[in-house]
């Protein structure tokens, strides 16, 4: 494979070049250290932060909200879902409905959930919970709606039980299009509960990186961005990783 | 009665909005602190209210100028990167890892940087609003054009097709499906962007009204405000679905 090598050498050679432009922008051509510092500096501070372990309070903070988010939104979304899609008629009643809220940017209502429930935890679980609620709503609906009625009936008429049915037939046809929505309801949670942080809190990961924003602190800022980019791919990158396994089975 | 309702599905899902209405209404009444929550009734009311607050209609302006321009900004900057990206094999085995590695970024947390660059004005929510909606862009389009068959390209050249003529007449006709698609994950991407870049710090935009009304503890205000701008979302939302049911339409033929 020529070509993929070479791609490979143009990715590496794109953001080695990235970098080099970064470190000369910051030290040779004059860039204000306030817009862009030094890619050392920000080396340097990632290792301090990694090393000090200053920053296990706001993970703690940022994962904890991200779990009760999500806990909240999966079950919530897919025991609704499960209930919608056990009739066509409700499917019909309300598929548009969930669709048409789906389309409004939640984080809108940002202001309205700091008023309820202040700048603490409850307001970042409770938009996070909120926001992801709809890709998984949506998908359970589509995934138990869309069946084929043949299995349904031919499971009937073999003489399975309600249970049976669920176990053996609804939950592993539709299990695959659920678990793209608990993926989809994951990422947009921890994206929302990031940003919602970002907007206005009191602590975590979100938090901190406006706040050393407001300290002027740059170098330590775009480390902190490292950090959080990188924890969320990761995660991103598991959760994808036990969706692909969960479809395999 | 009851034989028409089981017919109609919508009625049914009228009946359902009512209910949260009367149960939003129920509850800001008789169960929430009036500071918190204003009843639907009350809000509706004092929608003229809000729009008569100085500086909103304004702000309503600003921020619909802003996302205009960031989505056409998305749109023109998205097609033309994904065409160069994929166009070509080599080029799009390059970069189009890197593409898909920075769409799946949680962009919020270089908010900050943002307002560092371009200011607490409209170029900052433009700007934000630009990344969110850009690279849904570029990747439906390298997509629409990754399935192009390559004897079009050949069969039109060898007929004497100009380069603009081949994107009008094959490039253009073949990725409309999934351009159209694109279009509308920008306008989510664009609507996030923006809205999210307000809510962080806005002068003159909505975001500077939602703080001030939470602020002073008006729930009716910022409850009239919110809906407004839900209801430009899902109009604006809208206007891109259809067209692209529009221009998709041929396919289907």
């Amino acid at each position: 494979m020529a070509g993929k090598g070479a791609s490979r050498l143009i990715q590496a050679g794109f953001l080695v070049g990235l970098v080099v432009v970064w470190y000369l922008a910051a030290t040779r051509w004059g860039v204000n250290r306030l817009l862009l510092p030094n890619p050392v500096a920000v080396y340097d501070n990632l290792f301090d932060i990694l090393r000090s372990g200053e920053f296990i309070d706001d993970l703690q903070t940022t994962l904890g909200e991200l779990a009760a988010a999500f806990a909240i939104s999966a079950t919530g979304g897919v025991t609704l879902g499960y209930l919608i899609s056990r009739s066509r008629y409700w499917i019909e009643v309300f598929e548009p409905l969930f669709a048409a809220v789906y389309s409004i940017p939640i984080i809108l209502f940002l202001p309205l959930f700091v008023l309820f429930f202040g700048l603490g935890p409850a307001s970042k679980i409770a938009l996070g919970a909120s926001i992801s609620f709809f890709p998984i709503v949506i998908n359970t609906i589509a995934g138990f709606g869309h069946v084929d009625r043949l299995f349904v009936t031919a499971a009937r008429s073999m003489g399975a039980s309600d249970y049976h049915l669920f176990r053996h037939v609804l939950l592993p046809a539709a299990s695959p299009v659920i678990l793209t929505g608990l993926r989809m309801g994951f990422t947009t949670a921890l994206l929302s509960i990031i940003g919602s942080e970002t907007l206005a809190s009191l602590a975590g990961l979100g938090h901190r990186i406006v706040h050393l924003a407001e300290a002027m602190e740059m170098a330590r800022m775009f480390a902190y961005i490292v950090f959080v980019v990188a924890i969320a791919v990761t995660l991103n990158a598991i959760v994808s990783r036990l969706e692909a396994r969960g479809k395999r089975d | 009665m009851l034989r028409s309702l089981a017919q109609r599905p919508w009625l049914m899902r009228l009946i359902v909005i009512a209910a949260l209405f009367a149960l939003w209404e129920v509850a800001a009444r008789f169960l929430v602190d009036r500071l918190f929550l204003s009843p639907p009734s009350q809000v509706i009311a004092s929608l003229d209210k809000v729009f008569g607050t100085r500086g909103v209609p304004a702000a309503l302006q600003l921020t619909l100028f802003e996302l205009t321009v960031a989505f056409v900004l998305a749109v023109a900057i998205g097609l033309a990167l994904g065409l160069a990206i994929g166009l070509q094999p080599l080029v799009r085995r390059s970069f189009f890892p890197i593409v898909l590695l920075l769409y799946g970024m949680p962009q919020v947390t270089i908010l900050p940087l943002f307002i560092l660059f371009f200011g607490i004005g409209a170029a900052s929510k433009i700007a934000f609003g630009v990344t969110h909606g850009v690279f849904p862009v570029i990747v439906t389009v390298v997509a629409g054009v990754q399935n192009l068959k390559p004897i079009l390209l050949t069969g039109a050249r060898s007929m004497g097709a100009s380069r603009w003529q081949i994107f009008r007449h094959v490039i253009f006709p073949h990725m409309v499906p999934s351009f159209f698609a694109g279009m509308r994950l920008a306008m989510s991407g664009v609507l996030l962007g923006v809205l999210l870049a307000e809510l962080y710090v806005s002068i003159a935009g909505i975001g500077y009204f939602t703080t001030l009304f939470t602020q002073n503890f008006d729930p009716t205000k910022l409850l009239g405000l919110i809906g407004v701008l839900a209801a430009m979302a899902i109009v604006l939302n809208a206007v891109v679905r259809r067209a692209e049911n529009h221009f998709g339409r041929w396919r289907a033929e």
